[in-house]
């Protein structure tokens, strides 16, 4: 099972907490597919003293060790803001960091997430940055002192899956030895296996499972592929091939009749 | 019979008030805000009598309690609109309508050529919608009024302070979290603008991945738009994130709110339980109705017959549980 910062985590699943028909559904969510770490935005929730409580209560109730994000900042100030809050409230300093480039795409701003994440690490925090699949951004995150990488399969919210499985696959053999976590874009428990097949340690997703029509379900589906493409990955699988080749020879079969 | 106590003025008390009196139950409503009004969640709410569009999200339970809201508030003297409803999607989106589809009933699809029968200026931006024709809309603070004043014609005032008699429903909302400590808020924001130019009949939810929003008309071109659903107790002021959302989706829907006056910029949070689902607890000899979280409106009529059947000893054989909603 993963480890982040030194901290062993019991499921590859990193589940969301937002967009749940209600937290009775969530919480059916959390307990049928074992997810291992919780995230939990910031940016909505706050709306003034104390005004999250009852949700964030739920939360914690779930024993989960809490992965607060800075979901919707568009700066390095809002995002950093954001992190001081979380780790307040939630007694953590582990935050996800989003700094977000373009509010279409919601794709990450390089500049400003290294920028961020320096001045979070520098501050004792434990930075989980949610980036794109390029390498040398990679590489300046891990500079900034991060010691996770969190690649998005595809942009927030759009359920399409690994779009960039070669980009994928590069960053991947780039830094072998960085937990990595599939971040935003998947869709389906499909989308989940391949990953793990690629070697990537865990998976976070919110929407796939929270709008579903059965997120209990939904969830535990992704729990399972998990399990799948993980058990591939360490079974050292074939690789494809043009040729065909028969499962059974047929010269020397015995010509019956 | 004893009279009963009813703490309370929001949709949920009067409701119950009014369900009591036209059973020939005496009681008394005690508020300290004197009434309703901007102090409650109800002020703030859209008045979609809509349970099959509901059922999108919410469960079964919600769908069906639902269908006697429109008749029992027209009984009660409100002014219903019974012209249905629409839902739409802008071009990237339909495939949020399909979904939306899948997972409701009641509903007919219609093309831009149907569409424009109901509709004229939506179908000039939407070329499908689903068209849930039995659903109805009111406004609320009308509705409101008409529940107090019908309360007064039967000599019902509402007190601001009153010790409460040994039969007592409870219908303080939020306010009742001391007695129901997994009640929460779930803050809703909202937005009241007047745009002559934009003429629709019927409430029209625009599907959106992020930003998804209703209108429901109030007549004299007043519009009511709605309303965010964000996990929050606070109370405060509409924040520029929301309203800009709000207002966005509306010029989205159609060009012509971009003229609109801004009459109104409101928010409040609902009270709900953990499963969103309303619930009436019998507890001693008190009622508690409440957790009726987004659906005040749609679900109040179907609690307030409920806590009446119990009150009047009708409920023996329905269930009253803390844990369960009523089904």
């Amino acid at each position: 099972m993963p480890e982040f910062y030194g901290t062993h985590v019991a499921s590859r699943l990193m589940l969301g907490t937002a967009q749940y028909p209600s937290p009775r559904v969530l919480e059916d969510a959390f307990r049928r597919s074992g997810a291992g770490i919780a995230t939990v935005s910031l940016r909505r929730e706050a709306g003034g003293e104390g005004a999250g409580t009852a949700f964030w209560e739920m939360i914690r109730a779930l024993g989960l060790p809490v992965l607060p994000n800075t979901a919707g900042c568009h700066s390095v100030r809002e995002a950093v803001t954001t992190a001081h809050m979380a780790r307040e409230l939630f007694d953590t300093d582990w935050i996800k960091l989003e700094v977000i480039g373009h509010a279409d795409t919601l794709q990450p701003d390089p500049f400003g997430l290294v920028e961020a994440a320096r001045i979070l690490t520098e501050d004792g925090f434990r930075v989980f940055p949610y980036t794109t699949e390029d390498g040398v951004l990679g590489g300046r995150l891990l500079e900034a002192g991060c010691e996770v990488l969190m690649p998005w399969g595809a942009p927030i919210g759009t359920g399409r899956g690994l779009n960039n499985v070669y980009g994928l696959r590069t960053l991947r053999a780039q830094f072998p030895d960085v937990p990595m976590v599939i971040d935003a874009g998947l869709g389906l428990p499909s989308h989940a296996a391949q990953a793990m097949e690629l070697g990537f340690d865990a998976v976070l997703l919110n929407t796939a499972v929270a709008r579903a029509g059965d997120p209990a379900a939904m969830a535990e589906g992704f729990a399972r592929a998990l399990e799948a493409g993980r058990l591939a990955r360490e079974a050292d699988p074939m690789e494809p091939r043009d040729m065909a080749a028969p499962s059974t020879p047929v010269l020397g079969l015995a010509v019956l009749g | 019979m004893s009279t009963v106590t009813i703490l309370g003025a929001g949709v949920a008390g009067l409701c119950v008030a009014t369900e009591l009196v036209a059973r020939d139950v005496p009681v008394r409503v005690v508020d300290p805000a004197g009434g309703p009004g901007a102090h409650g969640c109800s002020w703030w709410a859209g008045g979609m009598l809509a349970p099959f569009c509901e059922g999108e999200t919410a469960e079964a339970t919600v769908v069906a309690m639902g269908q006697e809201a429109a008749e029992w508030w027209t009984r009660a003297g409100a002014e219903v609109t019974c012209n249905g409803s629409l839902v739409v999607a802008l071009g990237r989106d339909r495939q949020e309508l399909d979904r939306f589809g899948r997972r409701t009933e009641g509903h007919a699809a219609l093309d831009r050529a149907g569409l424009a029968t109901l509709e004229p200026q939506v179908a000039e931006r939407f070329d499908r919608a689903l068209h849930f024709r039995t659903e109805a809309h009111l406004d609320p603070r009308r509705a409101l009024r008409a529940l107090v004043e019908g309360l007064a014609r039967r000599g019902v005032t509402i007190a601001r302070e009153g010790t409460p008699g040994p039969r007592v429903i409870d219908c303080r909302g939020l306010a009742a979290r001391d007695a129901l400590p997994d009640l929460r808020g779930v803050r809703g924001e909202m937005a009241v603008l007047r745009a002559p130019e934009v003429s629709l009949s019927r409430p029209v939810r625009l599907l959106h991945p992020r930003h998804p929003l209703y209108v429901v008309p109030r007549g004299d071109g007043v519009f009511m738009l709605g309303a965010t659903q964000i996990e929050s107790g606070a109370r405060g002021p509409v924040r520029l994130r929301s309203a800009v959302e709000l207002l966005g989706a509306a010029y989205a829907l159609d060009p012509a709110f971009g003229e609109a006056e801004v009459l109104e910029l409101g928010a409040d949070a609902r009270p709900a339980f953990p499963d969103n689902l309303p619930r009436v607890v019998a507890r001693g000899d008190t009622i508690h109705v409440n957790g009726l979280f987004r659906h005040g409106f749609l679900l109040a009529p179907a609690l307030a017959r409920r806590a009446a059947d119990h009150v009047t000893g009708q409920a023996a054989t329905e269930r009253m549980h803390e844990n369960h909603a009523e089904r």
